[in-house]
């Protein structure tokens, strides 16, 4: 075998598998390049032998300190401070009930099976609950999103508009959208799913927005909204939660559903 | 990076996962991610330490690592082990202040100079000449401090580059990611980081040689 190259004798150092038998054999007979191995060896021994300062036992406490102050800080008004535990309370008990629906196995009514007596009973109160804090959840985005869509960008100056009061209401929306949604995905509800994500990135645009927004983006976001259709097929969710609560109505097949949506909604979005 | 876990004790008895620390931040919680930064500083620090070569630089690395973490963390969204994300990121800002440092060192002392393939010529480099003599170069902390000037004449990618793998034992697709390189591309630094440095320690090297030859050592 010729000399390695020297960057063959660097990935030989470095624990290269290829080639490494032929570079090692060479090496057990050629005592030039034995010595340049041991240059790029001395190499790797100054820099292990390079100290780090120790930063001191508590450095962790110290960054902290020292980046708290300059973290984004959100200031809550005394009712948000008031009636934040009760809401996470709120979503903890929804929680509570939709992975007591799911053990039990069952979460929309697709597919009702041949159950009996009291198992049917209970599964319909199961269900009903389930469906009025879906609707619930729903009817809060709804409100949500309205009140986005049609807001006024009241900045007097025509400066930057303060979002904040969005972007706290969008947050408190993000974690129950994300626990209805994996729930909807898990039972294979694939157009609640589907609309629930749609929702979702527009709860996680407004939430992940800066405080104050320039007038343009405000309307941008407002356009993106109205483009997508997301109030529409929320509101087509609702109707539909209302009609699987009262199996009287007729429902139409989830397919051709999902497809009505879409058109509706795109017909929405250009009225818009 | 082998102290990055995942989950360690936050206090006696209290272990928070990374996982969760993220999720409590996300839903408003800012004290959560005090036991991220309290977790991970250290590492960090050694990351930015070794990039620097000082340690104010190091500080003031670390601090932004974790201030733009807290910022982008939606975007980290449980995609990998929080330890290695925010040091990916403390790797980025680095390279970032090491090449704007360099520029200002450059437009302060030396103007800077094109070799005649073109390629920029860092100023450092040129102070090559009056490297310490392999006798004075003797102890360790002479051996530390030529090893700092030799990674401080590197360029940022190969210093990073030397930095995840030797120090770090980070893979080459995780310097790459970095680097925002091909594999091939991260190889090939690690392997001009590791020539240069042995040429810039080849006086220290043939001193030890010729100090062990004659029983110095």
């Amino acid at each position: 075998m010729e000399h390695p190259m020297e960057e063959q004798l660097i990935a030989f150092r470095d624990g290269e598998q290829k080639g490494r038998e032929s570079v090692s054999a060479h090496l057990e007979s050629c005592t030039e390049c034995r010595a340049a191995l041991e240059k790029i060896e001395a190499v790797f021994a100054a820099m292990d032998a390079m100290p780090v300062p120790d930063p001191g036992e508590n450095y962790g406490q110290r960054v902290w300190a020292q980046i708290s102050s300059r973290l984004p800080e959100r200031q809550p008004s005394w009712w948000e401070a008031f009636f934040a535990p009760r809401r996470l309370a709120a979503v903890g008990a929804f929680a509570t009930i939709v992975l007591a629906a799911f053990l039990a196995g069952r979460y929309w009514p697709h597919k009702p099976g041949p159950t009996q007596g009291d198992n049917i009973d209970t599964e319909k109160v199961r269900e009903r609950i389930l469906v009025v804090a879906v609707g619930d959840h729903l009817s809060k985005s709804e409100m949500f999103l309205v009140e986005l869509s049609n807001a006024e960008p009241n900045s007097p100056h025509g400066k930057l508009v303060n979002i904040s009061a969005q972007q706290h209401r969008a947050e408190d929306l993000l974690e129950e959208n994300r626990l209805y949604r994996q729930t909807a995905l898990q039972e294979g509800d694939q157009v609640m799913a589907s609309t629930l994500d749609e929702l979702e990135r527009v709860l996680l645009d407004v939430a992940n927005s800066p405080e104050q927004v320039t007038p343009a983006r405000f309307e941008s976001m407002q356009q993106r909204l109205a483009s997508q259709g997301i109030l529409f097929k929320v509101r087509v969710i609702q109707q539909g939660l209302r009609d699987r609560a009262n199996p009287a109505k007729p429902q139409p097949a989830p397919k051709t559903q999902q497809q009505n949506i879409s058109k509706k909604a795109s017909q929405e979005g250009h009225r818009a | 990076m082998s102290q990055m876990t995942s989950s360690v004790e936050s206090g006696p008895g209290n272990p928070v996962p990374d996982a969760v620390a993220v999720e409590r931040t996300l839903a408003g919680d800012r004290d959560a991610y005090r036991v991220l930064v309290e977790r991970h500083s250290l590492n960090v620090y050694r990351l930015a330490y070794r990039m620097a070569g000082n340690s104010h630089d190091a500080e003031e690395i670390v601090q932004e690592a974790f201030l733009r973490g807290y910022q982008k963390l939606r975007q980290f969204a449980g995609q990998a082990n929080f330890g290695t994300w925010v040091y990916r990121i403390a790797a980025n800002y680095a390279i970032d202040r090491i090449r704007q440092r360099k520029v200002e060192d450059a437009r302060r002392e030396l103007p800077t100079r094109e070799s005649e393939d073109g390629q920029e010529v860092d100023p450092l480099a040129q102070i090559k000449d009056a490297a310490p003599s392999p006798e004075r170069l003797a102890g360790s902390s002479q051996l530390a401090l030529r090893m700092q000037q030799a990674l401080n004449e590197l360029t940022p990618a190969e210093r990073t580059a030397i930095v995840m793998r030797h120090w770090d034992g980070c893979g080459i697709e995780e310097i790459a990611a970095v680097l925002k390189s091909s594999t091939t591309a991260a190889k090939n630094t690690v392997f001009r980081a590791v020539q240069k440095l042995r040429v810039a320690l080849e006086p220290f090297a043939e001193g030890r040689q010729t100090a062990r030859a004659m029983g110095m050592e």
